[in-house]
């Protein structure tokens, strides 16, 4: 367990000297930005409640769908090109805490960014009377830090099966708009056919937390795919001493 | 502390090592010699537990290499050939990273005192990235040392460093061998010559001679040579010499300078350096061939050994099979 906080303080620490991880937020911020800004101005003029969760969330899935594998590709594969995981492997360190460790980095870098725009909600609550209703922003949240621990989960992965980066982010983008559309040409069938692709789609299962709704099908649904891609990164990476 | 018995590591169809059996002691300098290709990285990777082997079994430090890798890994130090280190990390955020890793207790003071052994301390807060390859050698050297393991593994640590470094690295390998085992990679002879208590010659995966220094040089390359310099023309002297036993060719180079060929297993420098002086000639010098041990490489790396196919270009190969494994 010390070496998963020993490689999270690294990594993490990494993201805050990385030119790839300030630009990503840019990008984040700078585009959910505009989107509240504008969305707020609307609903001044036109009449309406702020909504925080559709206005700045809804965009950050969008955003994090496209975004995520940049983040992800150099976790493990700039290790293997750049020889550093020689070192790190013959190091008393388990693969699994590898693993571990750099994912929650990960997420720790989106929970940066994440912090930063409860601004937004902060902006929402002091223009509206009796302020917006934290109880369901907070459970949006809660499913916003699962999506993107999914997210990145696979990006995770796909980093153990390339030593180029591009690669590694190309698949993962593969993976996540797969997940994203999986389900487009089953969206009309009320079968069991239709059902099984409609839980698949990665998005859907975000859409309830949005609401302030907590389904044990949609926690079950991002868990499982934390756990299964971490696993597998694991299982890549032991492999690899193998080959 | 190493032990190992028939390692073999195919990469697919190639055989990169096959069937090595060989072992160093406690507080032994092992130098491992061979021509590019031949093993010794894929041996070396084998031996920190970066890789398990295809076959064949290993001790090191008194772990089994097959089943104990963590154990095996908590008391190997590597210095891998390349030198991988985080560029946009200092010295010191390095050096406490891997002293985290290695949960070493009091990690501050190790880190500080390993940085006074290999003095990088002045360069602590310098990012490795802009560090010349001199002391990014060293600051791997520090990282392999940090949790004082009881074997240290290194694959050509002279690799690019200036003559001044390559003397103090030199004198580092000797105070560490004294208490621990030392396994080193070089294919520069005369550093395995000067280091190691015992040398391993590989060549195509296998091992083609293994003694130490003085003896390979002594046995192979039928026996050694001496260099012999004495004042004058040095007339009559070949004929004399010739009458010793234990003697080959005598060749008179120039005037007063020979070049004496030495049977197998015999030190004849004494009897040569009587013979001298009895005849009534003033020696001026008298020295065996510093590069014997490189004529024995030469000759044994260079002559026909049964190997696998594509076994000599495995290693090279293999390296590039880790690097893009896509």
């Amino acid at each position: 367990m010390r070496n998963i906080w020993t490689v999270f303080k690294r990594e993490f620490g990494y993201y805050f000297v990385s030119p790839v991880a300030y630009l990503v937020m840019f990008m984040f911020l700078v585009t959910l930005g505009l989107i509240f800004s504008y969305q707020l101005g609307a609903a001044a003029q036109f009449g309406g409640a702020p909504d925080v969760a559709g206005w700045v969330l809804g965009p950050f899935v969008t955003l994090a769908l496209f975004l995520t594998e940049l983040l992800t590709m150099r976790l493990i594969s700039e290790e293997h090109r750049t020889g550093t995981m020689e070192l790190i492997m013959t190091a008393p360190v388990r693969e699994w805490e590898l693993v571990a460790g750099k994912w929650l980095a990960a997420l720790g870098y989106y929970g940066v960014i994440l912090l930063v725009t409860l601004i937004y909600a902060l902006i929402a609550n002091s223009v509206t009377q009796p302020g917006i209703d934290i109880a369901t922003l907070a459970v949006s949240y809660l499913g916003i830090v699962l999506f993107v621990g999914a997210l990145l989960a696979i990006g995770l992965f796909t980093s153990t099966l390339f030593s180029n980066q591009i690669a590694a982010a190309f698949a993962a983008l593969a993976i996540y708009l797969g997940l994203w559309l999986i389900s487009l040409p089953f969206q009309d069938r009320a079968d069991t056919v239709g059902d099984v692709f409609n839980y698949l789609n990665i998005s859907s299962h975000y859409d309830n937390f949005s609401t302030g709704v907590i389904a044990l099908s949609d926690v079950t649904y991002f868990v499982t795919l934390i756990l299964f891609f971490l696993f597998a990164a694991s299982q890549m990476i032991e492999s690899r001493r193998w080959r | 502390m190493i032990e190992v018995k028939g390692l073999t590591k195919r990469y697919g169809e190639r055989t990169a090592i096959d069937q090595l059996t060989f072992h160093a002691n406690k507080g032994e300098v092992v130098g491992f010699l061979g021509p590019n290709g031949a093993g010794k990285t894929t041996t070396m990777r084998i031996l920190t537990g970066y890789m398990p082997p295809s076959e064949g079994e290993g001790k090191v430090a008194g772990f089994d290499l097959l089943t104990q890798g963590l154990e095996v890994r908590k008391r190997v130090g590597y210095l891998p050939e390349s030198v991988p280190l985080y560029p946009e990390m200092t010295v010191m955020q390095y050096l406490d990273f891997m002293a985290e890793l290695r949960q070493i207790p009091n990690r501050q003071d190790r880190v500080d005192e390993v940085m006074e052994m290999i003095r990088i301390a002045d360069r602590a807060d310098s990012y490795i990235g802009n560090l010349s390859k001199g002391l990014r050698q060293r600051v791997g050297l520090a990282q392999a040392l940090l949790h004082k393991p009881e074997v240290l593994i290194m694959d050509e640590p002279m690799d690019g460093l200036d003559p001044q470094q390559q003397i103090e690295v030199k004198r580092l390998i000797r105070e560490i061998g004294k208490e621990h085992t030392v396994m080193l990679s070089t294919h520069i002879l005369a550093h395995a010559q000067e280091l190691a208590d015992r040398v391993i010659i590989i060549k195509g995966g296998k091992i083609v001679a293994e003694d130490t220094p003085e003896r390979l040089s002594a046995q192979r390359a039928g026996g050694g040579r001496i260099y012999l310099e004495v004042a004058g023309d040095g007339a009559g002297l070949a004929e004399q010499l010739g009458r010793l036993p234990g003697l080959g060719q005598v060749r008179a180079v120039s005037d007063g300078n020979f070049e004496i060929d030495t049977l197998p297993g015999a030190d004849v420098r004494g009897a040569i350096a009587q013979t001298v002086v009895n005849g009534g000639w003033q020696l001026l010098e008298l020295r065996r061939d510093a590069a014997t041990l490189e004529q024995v490489f030469i000759e044994l790396t260079a002559g026909e050994v049964e190997a696998p196919a594509g076994a000599a270009a495995a290693e090279p190969v293999a390296e590039e099979e880790g690097d893009a494994h896509a």
